[in-house]
């Protein structure tokens, strides 16, 4: 019994030797290997810059903003003669612990400009650029006040007014209803653009807000619509990433049980037309595109350029076709809606009306109606 | 009976062995090369002190919940509630750091505590269900998961917080983070919870093997009706057992809070700590020596996990097929010894 307890005792003691050794001699080799690779970039045609991502945990397949920020990365390579691994790269987070390690492999790795898709990377673009002033860093969807931190925001609110614009116009039982991801400041914006939205178009039109608690529960997606759709609604605004395709489902389930029924959902991040197809009928109404892709292109140009914009914030909105309702399902986008959702955007740009973004503000521009 | 000890050291390193080398075949079948997979696992764990300390920092949990889901067993329990223990910690311990102005021995020691009472009140429920009214530990502690995740993010956004995603840092004078711990390992966020991860785990020890309580509690696991005809308080004990474990799990909490982030965020789903504790507690065998050791190897597994991507072109998810087979090999080797038993006797 006790001699079993100290060899296990002594094997324990053996492999932290062991680890402590081998992480001594591979300390020095595996810089030199870095600062080698390194160089190779810089030999590169595009002279010595190169960018990287940080994903959220949706990864960089999600179909949403993580896929759409590393095919912007992409193009911006294309543009330059580099490829994966050779001037550009993308580090996958598991779960939010793994935000840290990746920024810092990436800062290792000599990229010049590193990327972190999603708010929930705040906290750690936060901490890495003070620890290493030298590099530039970007935060998509949130704000970051360091001096070599670029943030960008976009106008959701914006283009969510306008696809509420089209809800309103095509909602014939006057209720639609909206759900949420997360319940934050983030998502508060599209639900605010859209109810304001709607409101501008029929103030008297019902909108259910539902918040699911996540943004990969298709479950609970598909029950709220379950609910939204047997209260009378017609059509719904999701903005909740992977619990949309509860939404989805849900929606498609009930036309092909009743193809006559009306019966419409509304995308958001990238146009969601796919998604909605059954048969030959399509319940995507609409969708509420958001082009991480041009945000991320453009500011890489900038960076490489020399003109890095550190601690501003940069608001992508109508006006850079970053954010841009999609018209790809003709036959539910009467010319009629198109035209409207056309004259609001107008307004918009025009500043005739300034569009709330928060949910004391949409209070105040509804009471105003 | 010292050919059955001699299985249980050899089942796990077996496991691990076969689970490493299947996922070797993996690679090689789906492409990529498997030496210079494993390579990059190895740099992104050790390959520099800024690794090592992140590994380090993940084991730190790792340790608490396989410790919490461990004692829980001992009493033959099974603590699916792990994860919404450690929430629950999570947020003790944050809102404990926030609230309270003292100076650290008096503050620090108060978060940690605060956490690990949170823990035991939340794996006491299922314990004192379980002892009185017969109802089944797993089916509570599940529902007691989502309790915890969404009572806390909830809390965050309308208590904590201004209807915000995040709180406020804590204090220094409630924080683990050591700025000393971070400059040797070039800013990785190591902290002094390790210490008191491996202390907990002596903890587990003495209790278990070395007090009339622990004998009293592997007594219930191993025959509740035996033991209350001894004389034992079986209800007493599995509530004991609970609230003990679910005090493990919510020191995992307290590491996170405190450590590693110095906040708490509304969480969109689990933070999978809990859950993994089962499995890092089931290659352990429940054991506290074991149950470090396999927490020491999850950390390598997942903190490596991630550098293989970058380096190697290795999909990330590969440690976690890793992570599946030596589970499945573990749980099966139970089977193999089952047959050898079998053989064993028949042969008699």
């Amino acid at each position: 019994m006790k001699s079993r307890r100290f060899i296990l005792l002594f094997a324990l003691i053996l492999t932290i030797g062991m680890v402590l050794a081998a992480c001594g001699s591979s300390d020095s080799g595996d810089k030199n290997n870095d600062k080698k690779s390194g160089e190779k970039v810089d030999n590169g045609e595009a002279a010595d810059f190169s960018a990287a991502m940080v994903t959220d945990i949706g990864g960089v397949d999600d179909k949403s903003f993580n896929q759409s920020a590393w095919e912007g990365l992409q193009a911006w390579a294309d543009e330059h003669g580099l490829a994966k691994g050779k001037g550009i790269d993308y580090a996958q987070s598991n779960d939010q612990s793994d935000y840290m390690p990746n920024l810092t492999r990436l800062v290792k790795q000599d990229y010049k400009l590193i990327f972190g898709i999603g708010f929930n990377l705040k906290e750690g673009i936060t901490k890495v650029a003070k620890q290493y002033p030298d590099t530039h860093f970007s935060i998509v969807d949130d704000v970051v006040e360091q001096p070599n931190v670029a943030s960008v925001t976009f106008k959701e609110h914006e283009g969510s007014f306008l696809v509420g614009v089209a809800a309103a116009m095509k909602t014939k039982t006057n209720k639609v209803g909206f759900v949420g991801g997360v319940d934050s400041p983030l998502i508060n914006k599209f639900e605010s653009g859209f109810i304001a939205g709607v409101k501008s178009i029929n103030p008297d039109i019902d909108i259910d807000v539902q918040y699911a608690e996540s943004f990969g529960a298709a479950d609970k997606g598909k029950l709220i619509a379950t609910n939204m759709y047997n209260n009378g609604i017609d059509v719904i605004y999701h903005s909740s990433g992977g619990t949309g395709n509860g939404v989805f489902a849900q929606a498609k389930d009930i036309k092909q049980n009743d193809p006559d029924k009306e019966i419409w959902v509304i995308g958001v991040d990238r146009d969601q037309h796919e998604e909605g197809q059954i048969g030959d009928n399509n319940v995507t109404l609409t969708s509420m595109v958001k082009r991480v892709d041009i945000a991320v292109q453009d500011l890489a140009n900038k960076s490489m350029s020399g003109d890095f914009p550190g601690g501003e914030i940069l608001e992508y909105g109508l006006e850079d076709d970053a954010i841009s309702v999609a018209t790809t399902n003709e036959e539910a986008m009467t010319d009629e809606i198109v035209e409207a959702v056309n004259e609001w955007k107008e307004k918009i740009a025009n500043g005739e009306i300034d569009v709330p973004k928060t949910r004391e503000e949409t209070k105040e521009f509804v009471d105003a109606l | 009976m010292t050919s059955n000890k001699k299985f249980h050291l050899l089942v796990p390193i077996i496991s691990v062995f076969l689970g490493l080398l299947f996922g070797a075949i993996i690679m090689l079948f789906s492409g990529y090369n498997p030496i210079e997979g494993y390579a990059a696992l190895w740099q992104g764990s050790f390959g520099d002190l800024y690794f090592f300390g992140e590994t380090l920092r993940k084991v730190t949990p790792y340790i608490l919940t396989g410790l919490a889901v461990a004692f829980a067993y001992r009493s033959s329990l099974f603590n699916i509630g792990a994860e919404g223990q450690v929430i629950v910690g999570w947020l003790a311990a944050i809102w404990v750091g926030l609230s309270v102005d003292a100076p650290m021995y008096i503050h620090l020691p108060l978060a940690i505590i605060a956490a690990a009472v949170a823990g035991g009140i939340w794996g006491f429920i299922p314990g004192l269900l379980k002892a009185k009214l017969g109802v089944h530990e797993v089916i509570v502690t599940i529902m007691m998961n989502y309790i915890a995740l969404y009572c806390t993010n909830e809390i965050i956004r309308s208590i904590l917080t201004d209807n915000a995603e995040i709180t406020e840092p804590i204090p220094e004078s409630a924080s683990l983070a050591s700025a000393w711990l971070q400059n040797i390992t070039y800013f990785s966020r190591l902290h002094y919870g390790i210490l008191i991860a491996l202390f907990a785990a002596l903890v587990m020890w003495f209790i278990i093997d070395r007090t009339t309580i622990g004998y009293e509690l592997k007594s219930v696991g191993f025959n509740q009706h035996a033991s209350k005809y001894a004389g034992m308080n079986v209800s007493k004990n599995i509530i004991l057992s609970m609230a003990i474990s679910g005090a493990f799990a919510g020191l995992a909490g307290a590491m996170e809070g405190l450590g590693t982030y110095g906040t708490i965020s509304v969480m969109s789903g689990f933070t999978n700590l809990g859950f993994d504790g089962i499995a890092v507690a089931l290659l352990g065998a429940n054991s506290a020596v074991g149950v470090v050791l396999a927490a020491f190897l999850f950390g390598v597994l997942k903190v490596g996990a991630v550098n293989m991507p970058t380096v190697a072109g290795v999909p990330s998810e590969l440690a976690d097929i890793i992570i599946a087979l030596i589970i499945f090999f573990v749980a099966s080797s139970y089977l193999i010894r089952w047959l050898l038993l079998r053989f064993k006797k028949e042969g008699k």
